[in-house]
């Protein structure tokens, strides 16, 4: 992989999902806020924010207390609403006890 | 894969096969270590082993260090062994060589105080050790086939990646492996915190099911009775920058390097596996520590997938270092030795499975891991308490 991960478009970079019941999808690179991250499939989201490659986007809004969900399982649970192509990290998700 | 998946090893009396031939010269102790450090010095071509252990502990610590050192001794990638003791230790080279005299290897020990110094210790355990190498030289190789081998499965310095490219590729090449009549030992319980329910799927049985969520349940209220309101995030800081969020993530991504096989067996860390195929060994996370629980448990090889990178490997057991992406492929290119960053621009796991599956062979034939180059062995044993 290059330094852009990017796919057929220049200003699209790969995200990945494994499960189709996840909410989240990791970028393989870097993506500016107003950014598009692209799905194999081809689906589009647009990043609200500047997210790091390897960090979390938000595919669909996600509600305050929703699983977050990840290779089909649950990670944890949004602590805030999350938009959809924001960053989720250790600011609005934790695990569920 | 092309190919007969065959390598010529070294038969050992207990009938398990080696890939390498080693000679071992073993601390029991670590008052010996400083006599160890020294015949490694005058004799490179040994595996040297000192570590912290070996006295001053009592119960269930202790029981770990004496059968661990002894899996250590009885790894078929072993020959021979020296063990080398202080003389007033608990864990004495006798009683060692009794704990592993059923692997039917030549085991010679040297007690400092007995031999009048470290000095002359030295001198006593470099003459064994020279006799044992020779005595190695002239073993005979035997054919093996992936049916002799015992695979530890380990992640460390894990990102985001992790999860996406270097563990299901190994989860691939775990399944081939198994195919092929190996077995696989699937570790690292603080990390399956969180991912009981898929791992629950692949156990074979009800028993297997049983001792896998009680292993699983024990490491998480360990590890909420030592950390508290902090242990639903037992993960290095690393991994959090690394795009990790909650430790069900990281386990999540963690035992895809188990793949698809039927669980067979729930092992006690460094216990022997009695089943072939995939099984279970209830390790700490912490590198060092659960593959020395695999060692001891016989593997010959170790395949360790990276996303931070390290460079770590371990005595005598070579480990195969797999990087979840191509930046840490380029960047630490001498401790990686093969990339499966090659997903995220293509590949599928599938094929990475079988590069892995090609190197296994070709380690198995006797190329040298990076590590092995850059002679990067550590020993630790695991302690009671949670360890991440």
């Amino acid at each position: 992989m290059k330094a852009s991960g990017s796919s057929k478009d220049e200003r699209s970079v790969l995200a990945i999902r494994v499960h189709h019941d996840d909410n989240v999808a990791v970028v393989a690179a870097d993506v500016q806020a107003g950014g598009v991250a692209r799905l194999d499939d081809g689906t589009e989201v647009t990043a609200v924010e500047a997210i790091g490659r390897g960090s979390k986007i938000a595919l669909r809004p996600v509600a305050c207390g929703e699983a977050v969900v990840r290779y089909g399982e649950e990670i944890g649970k949004a602590t805030r609403d999350i938009a959809a192509g924001e960053h989720v990290h250790t600011h609005n998700l934790r695990r569920g006890e | 894969m092309s190919g007969d998946f065959v390598f010529p090893g070294w038969r050992r009396p207990d009938g398990r096969l080696g890939i390498r031939n080693h000679c071992l010269v073993l601390a029991t102790v670590a008052c010996a270590a400083g006599v160890v450090r020294e015949v490694a010095r005058r004799l490179p071509e040994v595996v040297a082993v000192e570590h912290a252990h070996g006295c001053g502990r009592g119960g269930p610590d202790l029981g770990l260090q004496v059968k661990t050192l002894a899996g250590l001794v009885r790894n078929p990638n072993v020959g021979a062994a020296v063990l080398v003791g202080l003389g007033c230790e608990v864990v004495s080279p006798t009683l060692l060589k009794a704990a592993a005299s059923a692997s039917g290897k030549p085991l010679e020990t040297v007690v400092i105080q007995q031999a009048g110094g470290s000095r002359k210790a030295a001198d006593q355990a470099e003459a064994l050790a020279r006799r044992l190498l020779d005595e190695l030289d002239n073993l005979p190789r035997e054919e093996g086939t992936a049916a002799d081998l015992v695979v530890g499965l380990k992640c460390g310095g894990s990102d985001t990646f992790s999860g996406l490219t270097a563990n299901p590729a190994v989860g691939k090449a775990a399944d081939r492996l198994v195919e092929l009549g190996g077995t696989a030992i699937l570790g690292e319980t603080t990390e399956m915190i969180g991912a009981l329910g898929p791992l629950l799927k692949l156990a074979e049985s009800e028993l297997v099911a049983a001792r896998l969520k009680a292993k699983v349940e024990r490491q998480e209220a360990l590890a909420q009775e030592v950390l508290g309101p902090l242990a639903s995030r037992v993960i290095a800081p690393g991994n959090v920058e690394g795009g990790l969020t909650t430790i069900a993530e990281k386990s999540l991504g963690c035992i895809a390097k188990a793949g698809s096989s039927p669980i067979r067996e729930v092992l006690d860390y460094g216990d022997r596996p009695s089943r072939k195929g995939l099984v279970v060994m209830d390790t700490p996370g912490y590198d060092v520590e659960a593959m020395a629980g695999m060692a001891a448990a016989g593997a010959q090889v170790i395949l360790f997938t990276t996303g931070r990178g390290t460079p770590v490997g371990f005595p005598a057991v070579p480990v195969i270092k797999i990087s979840s992406n191509s930046e840490l492929f380029e960047a630490m290119s001498d401790d990686i030795d093969l990339d499966a960053g090659t997903i995220l621009a293509g590949k599928s796991a599938g094929q990475v499975g079988e590069e892995i599956m090609r190197l296994l062979l070709q380690v198995a034939r006797g190329e040298k891991v990076r590590a092995e180059v850059n002679g990067q062995a550590v020993f630790a044993i695991a302690q009671e308490g949670p360890a991440f």
